[in-house]
């Protein structure tokens, strides 16, 4: 027990058993009414420490905090917030001037979720007065180009859970997603400062920061999204994967030497056994086009439905069969050609919510928030080293009070990055992996485009 | 330009340095006798009015260039070749005029004007077409040397991939910044690396239509501040009452609003489903009834469709309540979905009174995982499609027909002639809009039992 009064009540508090089952419902920045007013005020004062203020405003201010006479002092301001109050009251177009109003509004709302949407031309609550003219004044500017990965999309194809639920068999095909994408984003188009996010149940989301990434149109982020598509199914075609039996585009194909096929391949099987039921391969058999192969296969397949292999050793067998009888009549037709690759894909490749990428005034919850349902906070996701993520050891609401109360911590979030405290890691990786490279960049960018326009003036004063 | 009533016009000496395809940068200093301004527009806005019809109707890109030709031809041709041009230019800058004045109207014409440029840029041969990249003062550097080798093997991947047989790579690649053409980073069509793609020369017509739109759209927005601080007012009797006559007749008909034809209530849906919904509502219709639920795309299709079929709010809450509530609960319903319908009918948000979407716009949706919206025509399978046609009524005649014109990718065809079977009857106008399919289909039963509900 520590000497802190408060928190003696707040131990003995939580062992009777009223709270414990109650923590769960308590949103990081919402409450539902305590009837002891102490420990209710405790409460706001704890959760309204554990979100990062400081840093989330040194991130979305991009360099302009004032220091430099190119800064745009407003810029923080211009950007939109939405807050989901308890009782799902939504308020939309919030803005703050600077973080400690950004603080001052969280604390007396607690919203349970913080969205981020996109800077506008004007500051959002006074778009009101821009709305009068006929041309639109109020429009946004700047958004981060960003992704949502959700592994309810895939779950035609993962038998071990649906819906909601994630384990650790499934997750993998969200780590796979991230390096495909992350490895794309870098590559092939040449961004540096991108941000992945767990998004606190069951899938990730992926923030680019670059200048050229937030300053893309919409027709242009669609373009990116379109590129990273290749999943076009509903329960009305078979075949949901479709590579015309043509080579790979570079990307896909360095997506599949890299990082698909090993998956499918190893870690897949392993967890999944996509073929070991005539359910499970039936799916597998629409896919390929030739009716006298799938016949061929499927009587392969009925005769060794008894054998004595486990299901994993089952589907491995049969994923060979499957590899060799396409090699052998490839040049049959056309589409043959890529079967096996798109089966590969169907099952591995990333499926990003385009809706969420294409628009710049789509919402998106804010990192390190807590997830209502699980608990769990929002961490980033270092996309060097996903493959050791677990969204089932992602700290919860519930942990981090006990660690308060457990006395040995700070309590304000702000000041502590320290590897032993729950949240520290994660925000001593979002300072030294993405914040500090990308300010860095920022500030170059607002001093040369400073001097370039100092310049200009300079010229336009010739005699 | 100034528009003058004299007989002769002053020959312009821009005329010799113009190509053949303009860019419509800036206005030419020329004088434009008041009847061109009215007759010329005319001329031109039914060559767009073409270009509309046959994007519409789902032609494929060699089909639109043939038709650009045609239509061209048609209406813009004269015998003198610089009459020939600035009758090109003149209209182009009255339209401007015509359709710069409220957003739909912009939007309409951005992408008419852009597919028609693109269609004649494709018809040119290909030093016309580096000329006029060049005109365009874009700063794109041809890959030479060491960076083209390095590339090679990937740029001979990229061609192979879309099918094109030889995999000799072509003789000059252009290093351009992704950005600047979307359209071929979307459909993985150029290589990309470190944010630049490598433009083929045959992709030029990407980079040079995304140039001519992004300076359309500004300038229309340039040409609508000068209309309503100055020009409308200044030429109210002379060219304003002619530019405001333009625009009203060029737009079909939206379905907001519904017609005698169009009024039903919810007890007569499950019946008017069957005999008068097209395939994709009636899809969408059967699933619903099926799952109690719709997603997102799903929910946006049917449901102003149903609008546009004289669903009135408070009957189209009931009705998705119904379904809803019998997988979500009712106050679920009332939290996630009450909001949307009442948005769709233009009470809550920025109250805009959104229109049943057209088949051009159906036709290029993407449905997902989990949706059923689209054209069935397009998004379903062969087998799907014909047990979906089979339900409707068609014969295995009607249905070959139907496939065929599926296979070569006709879907408006294929959605007409699924109506003329159906009904009975030719459609000679083609279907374009669900809510047409509806209206026409109403009007059909209706003739034949006057007195009977349908």
């Amino acid at each position: 027990m520590t000497q802190n009064p408060k928190s003696k009540t707040i131990s003995m508090f939580i062992t009777s058993g009223f709270t414990t089952a109650s923590f769960e419902i308590y949103h990081i920045f919402g409450f539902c009414c305590l009837h002891i007013s102490n420990l209710f005020a405790y409460y706001k004062h704890i959760a309204g420490n554990l979100f990062p203020y400081t840093d989330i405003h040194k991130w979305l201010s991009y360099g302009h905090d004032g220091k430099h006479p190119g800064c745009d002092e407003y810029y923080f301001g211009r950007r939109e917030f939405s807050f989901t109050l308890e009782n799902d009251v939504y308020l939309r177009y919030k803005s703050f001037k600077n973080a400690s109003v950004m603080e001052d509004a969280i604390k007396s709302n607690f919203p349970y979720k913080i969205d981020i949407g996109a800077v506008y031309s004007v500051d959002p609550d006074k778009r009101h007065a821009y709305a009068h003219s006929g041309t639109n004044l109020f429009t946004p500017v700047e958004r981060e180009l960003v992704f949502d990965i959700d592994i309810t999309d895939y779950d035609d194809v993962r038998y071990c859970c649906s819906g909601a639920d994630v384990c650790s068999k499934c997750w993998p095909l969200m780590t796979v997603a991230i390096k495909v994408i992350d490895t794309s984003l870098r590559e092939d188009f040449g961004f540096k400062h991108i941000l992945w996010v767990f998004s606190g149940r069951r899938g990730v989301h992926c923030w680019v920061c670059d200048a050229k990434a937030r300053r893309l149109t919409n027709e242009q982020r669609s373009a990116v999204a379109e590129y990273f598509r290749v999943y076009k199914g509903n329960e009305n075609n078979a075949k949901k994967v479709d590579l015309m039996g043509h080579s790979l585009h570079p990307f896909l194909a360095r997506s599949y030497v890299d990082f698909l096929k090993n998956f499918f391949e190893g870690e897949l099987q392993a967890t999944q056994s996509i073929f070991s039921s005539k359910e499970k391969y039936e799916k597998i058999l629409g896919m390929i086009t030739d009716e006298d192969i799938q016949s061929d296969l499927r009587g392969k397949w009925e005769n060794s439905a008894r054998s004595s292999l486990s299901e994993e050793a089952t589907s491995r067998l049969r994923w060979e069969q499957l590899k060799k009888t396409l090699q052998s009549k490839k040049n049959k037709a056309l589409s043959l050609r890529t079967c096996v690759e798109e089966i590969v894909f169907t099952f591995t490749y990333p499926r990003i919510d385009l809706e969420v990428s294409k628009q710049m005034n789509h919402l998106l919850k804010a990192p390190f928030c807590v997830h209502p349902k699980t608990g769990r906070v929002c961490v980033p996701i270092d996309p060097n080293n996903c493959d050791e993520f677990d969204p089932l050891a992602v700290p919860t609401l519930s942990q981090l009070i006990e660690e308060i109360n457990s006395g040995g911590l700070r309590m304000d979030v702000d000041d502590d990055d320290s590897d032993r405290s729950l949240l520290g890691k994660s925000i001593k990786f979002f300072r030294s992996s993405f914040l500090e490279p990308l300010l860095k960049s920022c500030k170059e960018e607002i001093e040369s485009s400073y001097k370039t326009k100092i310049a200009k003036t300079k010229d336009s004063f010739s005699w | 330009m100034e528009v003058i009533r004299s007989q002769k016009r002053t020959v312009s000496n821009d005329v010799v340095s113009t190509p053949t395809l303009p860019l419509y940068l800036t206005a030419p200093p020329m004088e434009v006798r008041l009847e061109e301004f009215e007759l010329f527009a005319i001329d031109r806005l039914r060559v767009l009015k073409g270009v509309s019809d046959g994007l519409a109707r789902g032609r494929n890109p060699n089909e639109m260039d043939d038709l650009v030709e045609t239509l061209w031809k048609e209406h813009m041709r004269l015998s003198d070749v610089s009459e020939m041009i600035n009758k090109d230019i003149i209209s182009h800058f009255v339209l401007r005029l015509v359709y710069c004045r409220s957003d739909e109207l912009k939007k309409w014409f951005l992408s008419m004007e852009t597919a028609l440029f693109r269609h004649r840029f494709r018809l040119k041969k290909i030093e016309e077409q580096r000329a006029i990249v060049g005109e365009f003062g874009l700063p794109y550097k041809a890959v030479i040397g060491a960076e083209l080798e390095s590339l090679k093997e990937r740029l001979g991947l990229v061609a192979r991939s879309l099918g094109q047989i030889s995999s000799d790579v072509e003789n000059i690649y252009y290093k351009v910044p992704f950005e600047e053409v979307p359209d071929l980073v979307a459909g993985r069509r150029v290589l990309l690396q470190k944010g630049y793609a490598f433009v083929a020369g045959s992709q030029l017509v990407s980079l040079v239509v995304t140039q001519f739109r992004s300076h359309l759209s500004k300038a229309l927005i340039l040409t609508n501040r000068k209309w309503t601080t100055t020009i409308r007012e200044r030429e109210k009797d002379r060219l304003t009452p002619i530019v405001e006559a333009l625009s009203t007749s060029y737009l079909g008909p939206d379905y907001s609003q519904s017609s005698e034809y169009a009024d039903i209530s919810l007890k007569d849906i499950d019946q008017v489903s069957k005999s008068s919904f097209p395939l994709c509502m009636r899809h969408l219709f059967e699933k619903l009834r099926e799952d109690h639920h719709l997603k997102h795309g799903g929910r946006m299709q049917l449901g102003l469709f149903l609008k546009g079929v004289g669903l009135k709010l408070d009957d189209a809450l009931a009705f998705w309540r119904e379904e809803f509530t019998k997988k979500v609960g009712s106050e679920r319903f009332d939290k996630e979905y009450a909001y949307a319908i009442r948005h769709n009918y233009g009470k809550e948000g920025k109250r805009t009174d959104y229109t049943p979407y057209a088949c051009s716009k159906i036709i290029t949706s993407a449905p997902g995982a989990g949706d059923h919206h689209g054209c069935p025509y397009r998004h379903f399978s062969e087998d799907n499609l014909k047990a979906a046609l089979g339900r409707m009524g068609l014969s295995s005649r009607g249905m070959e027909d139907v496939m065929d014109k599926v296979r070569n990718k006709h879907y408006q065809l294929a959605c007409t002639l699924t109506f003329e079977a159906v009904y009975g009857t030719s459609c000679d106008t083609g279907i374009n809009h669900p809510n047409q399919y509806f209206e026409e289909s109403q009007k059909i039963l209706k003739s034949k039992t006057p007195t009977a509900p349908v």
